[in-house]
């Protein structure tokens, strides 16, 4: 129970801050003509940001594009299977078998980093309480945001839009400025989405697979050309 | 509005991709990714990711490019700084809605 308790005190910023962040996601499902139990069902199922906005993106498009929905969410998530590989190095002997199962459903970017910051291994009561309060407070926040969308005057739903790029480039810019190989790798998926957005020809490739194919070369031509040295990767996952 | 059945088949496909490339690994691995192309091909995803969905799409955030651009403006600068993420989430929306409302009281 120690374990358990000392996970959900871990688990409270990261609730705090995805309270904020699922609520603009809440609004912006209503903004698309989502119903609020689908906001919420589609939060507490996927427990994610950026798959999330991406998904709602593609489900608003209108056409049945389930394969484009499937490769959407393997590309943008991917980053979850090499957190998946690292908490493994990090889970106790009681953080194995179906307990991996259950809490696999929670590795998220910041479940991940405070878990990994743990000095000794983490066991599955620690992850289970870990997990727990930030479930309820991704799910919560997109309910009262699904709730407010509805309820709030369109110029303040439509301002709140902008939040989840906000976060975004909070995220992005920090490690940018400290490497110029992060940079140039985000500057060439960048340059890339934009033309999938203006260039004739590549205007017609569907959105979320465009993210795919930017993503995928930016990430293929950076681990060819600015190779990693260890220690840096190290830093930035620690972060 | 999107049809119901239609909606559960796409959060069907989202949560159990989404899942399973959480789980699966976890579940499966003992060692070390031993390629060092695959490790940084997967170091460099999510930061490429989040580009690409950033732009060109937060120009068109607001539905208003005047309040978009002021947005990613503030956005910028603030994460330059790097301060918390919802401070720059927060202060983003807000420079949006001044923008707005100043354009609403001019016209």
């Amino acid at each position: 129970m120690v374990n358990f308790r000392k996970g959900l005190h871990d688990g409270i910023p990261i609730a705090l801050g995805y309270l904020s962040v699922s609520f603009t996601f809440g609004i912006q499902c209503i903004a698309n003509g989502l119903s609020w139990w689908q906001a919420f069902l589609i939060s507490l199922t996927n427990l994610t940001s950026a798959g999330q906005f991406a998904g709602l993106g593609i489900i608003c498009a209108g056409s049945a594009a389930y394969f484009q929905m499937a490769c959407t969410q393997f590309i943008i998530n991917l980053r979850y299977a090499l957190m998946g590989l690292s908490l493994s190095q990090k889970a106790d002997g009681s953080l194995k078998g179906i307990h991996r199962w259950l809490t696999g459903f929670g590795i998220t970017d910041e479940i991940f980093v405070v878990a990994m910051g743990n000095k000794s291994e983490v066991s599955n009561k620690y992850m289970y309480g870990l997990i727990l309060l930030p479930v309820i407070g991704w799910s919560g926040g997109t309910f009262l945001g699904a709730v407010a969308g509805t309820l709030l005057p369109k110029v303040v739903c439509s301002a709140l839009c902008i939040a989840i790029y906000g976060m975004f480039l909070a995220i992005i810019i920090p490690p940018a400025k400290k490497s110029s190989a992060v940079l140039r790798v985000i500057l060439i998926a960048v340059v890339l989405s934009c033309c999938f957005k203006y260039v004739p020809l590549m205007k017609r490739v569907p959105g979320g697979f465009a993210i795919i194919i930017s993503t995928v070369a930016a990430s293929a031509l950076g681990a060819l050309f600015f190779p990693v040295a260890e220690n840096d990767a190290k830093e930035e996952t620690a972060q | 509005m999107t049809d119901t059945g239609v909606f559960f088949i796409y959060l069907a496909i989202m949560a159990g991709v989404t899942y399973l490339i959480r789980a699966v690994p976890f579940v499966l691995c003992k060692g070390k990714i031993k390629s060092k192309y695959v490790r940084d091909f997967l170091y460099y995803v999510p930061m490429a990711v989040l580009g690409a969905m950033t732009f060109p799409d937060i120009f068109y955030a607001t539905g208003n490019y005047a309040s978009s651009i002021a947005g990613f403006v503030v956005a910028c600068l603030l994460a330059f700084f790097e301060k918390s993420l919802l401070t720059v989430a927060i202060s983003a929306s807000g420079a949006a809605l001044a923008v707005e409302l100043g354009m609403m009281l001019i016209k």
